[in-house]
């Protein structure tokens, strides 16, 4: 027989104040896996978010808000940027430091959803992740160049206002959802989830975008009639639009989404410096920015939330010494049988250790348990408000810390009463009770 | 195989004296032997039987069992020994009420290996199998010696679904566990029934001479006395109580 069924069997005769503190040690462990989890989870989607391209090309503000707003579509616009701007990067003086150049036109919402203007590169010349292609539902593709009231939207916001292909939807301009509605748009793709701020986006032709403010501002002069969808005055205006006889500063863009050339490493270094000396604009690598953000304020909000968890973790390995202490004066006679049998006071001690060590690990292995199933539970929501995808299957490495972390927790607990076990009387105790 | 020299213990009363408790000039006890030491309650006898197995020390003298001096050893020496080579049944049994009757007798196996935190980390990371599992030579030979005192149908119970007389077996069948030189028994029929009493003695006796254990029985009942080749009272030998 080993020491661990003799501490197993002392937990178990004294089953109901184990369990209670085995049941504090998971909650407290739970905490600290609920924070490890859901902290990591936030921290990976956000940097995978940021993957796909290298540089956001925005105007002149927070570097922040450009990456915040472009990326993960928060916040209002940090303003825009001349269409040329675009054009310039992906076809004139800076194409042979771009392999792709991506539009995106942001201002409307439907259904608390943001509209996103853009062209078809977003979706076939753009990876989501490293290797990742977007790719659509059955029945669904990308959008027409030439369509210009095509539109692709995002797994979630299709899933949440039950949109589907071949449905249309009012764009409304504003962010807020209150503002004037828009010439509808014609759903030809919903996209596969990809776990980032995509999923929760619709994506119209940029070309139909500019439209509608164009046609708006027809509307707007008296006597001009109302366009409807697919009219010939709407594919006029959307022609006219997407037709270069506009002259490229009419059309604003609020960023540019840029993969760059690989080819020449130094060329490739000195672009974005190149393309703000050049041009009035800012160039942002948003891995860099999210790395930033999550090193500064989220890593701090992380360690307080870490060091009040790991304080109920401490707090609960403080109710496994109190919890033996106590019984030790029951256990007394038992101890002192036990070193009657040949235990050295060593071995007694050793199995008050993997007492505490069993309830601390035992506690633990719930909590990590708890822990999951929280995150779980908690993920509908989790996606819902933020669109990240949390898994209760998402363990982290910085889990593993735990194992060792609550050994060393339990033999600092389990030490006192280990030693009062050490200290116990062999004759003295035997004697003194029947 | 048993030898007392000159041993004397006293304990300090809370005024500062000491109070004599045992002085024996010599005790031998030889290999396989079954002694009777008798005398009335509060003798010495308990105290004597701590002595020989070493859970109490000495003031002075000399314990040796199989020419080693338990008195010279340190404590954690001692434990081992005892482990190895004495076996002890209480008066009251002292089973671990937690444990079944079959893992009080693998109890003291467990100890005579020796056992500290290292040995269970070993235990669980590099024979995790071995450490739970119930076919070794260990389980074998608790579930033997439960056979051989009829218990062989309640392995797996409590001490507290066990007769009185079904706790005092499992507390023998405990103590020859390591297969001892030596058997201590401090007035193991104390608290059976007559019934069983004779049962106990029988039993003693038998697993003694099967197992070529030497034994040291303490009583103050003169019925379970005589059955025993050599009777010793207590007041020949103490002349603590000589001087009473």
């Amino acid at each position: 027989m080993s020491l661990w069924k003799i501490a197993w069997r002392s937990i178990q005769q004294r089953s109901l104040a184990s369990t209670l503190t085995a049941v504090s040690m998971a909650l407290g462990v739970a905490l600290v896996v609920a924070v490890l989890v859901i902290h990591g989870v936030i921290d990976k989607s956000f940097r995978r978010s940021a993957q796909g391209y290298d540089l956001i090309i925005g105007p002149k503000g927070s570097r922040l808000d450009l990456v915040l707003n472009t990326v993960y579509h928060m916040g209002r616009p940090v303003g825009t940027i001349p269409y040329r701007y675009y054009t310039e990067l992906a076809d004139q003086r800076f194409a042979a430091d771009v392999e792709t150049a991506v539009p995106i036109c942001m201002g409307d919402s439907f259904s608390g959803f943001r509209v996103i203007g853009t062209n078809p590169d977003m979706f076939d010349k753009l990876e989501y992740l490293d290797g990742q292609k977007y790719t659509f539902q059955p029945g669904g593709r990308n959008f027409d160049w030439n369509a210009p009231f095509e539109a692709v939207v995002g797994a979630t916001a299709a899933r949440k206002t039950g949109m589907r292909v071949g449905d249309t939807f009012r764009p409304v301009h504003g962010e807020t959802g209150e503002g004037e509605e828009h010439q509808p748009f014609t759903i030809v793709g919903i996209l596969e989830p990809t776990g980032t701020p995509i999923d929760r986006a619709f994506f119209v032709n940029i070309k139909g975008f500019y439209t509608l403010h164009t046609v708006e501002a027809a509307e707007e002069k008296p006597g001009s009639g109302a366009a409807s969808p697919g009219s010939a005055s709407q594919n006029e205006a959307a022609a006219a639009a997407g037709s270069p006889q506009q002259a490229d500063d009419d059309r604003k863009i609020s960023a540019v989404l840029v993969v760059t050339q690989k080819n020449d490493y130094q060329r490739a270094m000195a672009f974005p410096r190149r393309v703000v000396e050049e041009l009035d604009v800012q160039a942002v690598a948003p891995a860099e920015e999210i790395d930033r953000l999550f090193r500064g304020l989220v890593g701090d909000i992380q360690v307080v939330l870490l060091i009040l968890a790991v304080l109920i973790v401490v707090v609960a390995g403080i109710g496994i010494m109190v919890s033996i202490y106590n019984s030790m004066n029951d256990r007394r006679r038992e101890i002192a049988i036990m070193r009657a049998l040949g235990a050295r006071r060593s071995t007694v001690m050793a199995v008050i250790l993997v007492e505490s060590i069993l309830l601390a690990l035992g506690g633990g292995a719930i909590g990590v348990l708890l822990g999951h199933g929280l995150t779980g539970a908690l993920a509908p929501i989790i996606a819902e408000r933020t669109g990240v995808v949390v898994s209760p299957l998402h363990f982290q490495t910085n889990e593993l810390i735990l194992i060792p972390g609550l050994i060393v927790l339990a033999s600092a607990v389990g030490y006192l009463p280990a030693v009062i076990a050490y200290r116990t009387d062999v004759a003295q105790s035997l004697i003194a009770s029947p | 195989m048993l030898q007392l020299k000159e041993v004397k213990k006293s304990f300090k009363q809370p005024d500062g004296s000491e109070l004599p408790i045992l002085d024996i000039e010599e005790f031998n006890v030889g290999a396989g032997e079954q002694v009777v030491v008798v005398g009335p309650s509060g003798c010495g006898k308990t105290t004597l039987l701590h002595i020989i197995a070493g859970i109490g020390r000495p003031t002075s003298g000399k314990v040796k069992i199989d020419g080693w001096d338990i008195t010279l050893m340190d404590e954690a020496e001692c434990d081992q020994f005892r482990a190895q080579h004495i076996g002890y049944v209480f008066q009251t049994f002292n089973l671990l009420p937690g444990f079944t009757a079959l893992e009080n007798v693998l109890l003291g196996m467990t100890f005579a290996r020796g056992g500290s935190l290292l040995r269970a980390a070993m235990d669980f990371l590099v024979r995790p199998a071995l450490a739970f599992s119930k076919h070794n030579p260990e389980w074998d030979r608790a579930r033997h010696l439960l056979e051989r005192v009829g218990l062989g149908h309640r392995m797996n119970h409590k001490p507290p679904m066990l007769s009185v007389g079904e706790q005092q077996r499992v507390a023998l069948a405990r103590a020859l566990a390591n297969r001892p030189r030596l058997l201590l028994a401090d007035e193991p029929t104390a608290n059976v029934d007559t019934g069983n009493q004779q049962a106990i003695v029988d039993l003693l006796q038998e697993t003694c001479r099967e197992e070529k254990v030497a034994l040291v029985l303490v009583t103050h009942a003169p019925e379970v006395a005589r059955q025993f080749p050599r009777i010793v009272p207590l007041e020949e030998i103490n002349r603590v109580l000589a001087l009473r």
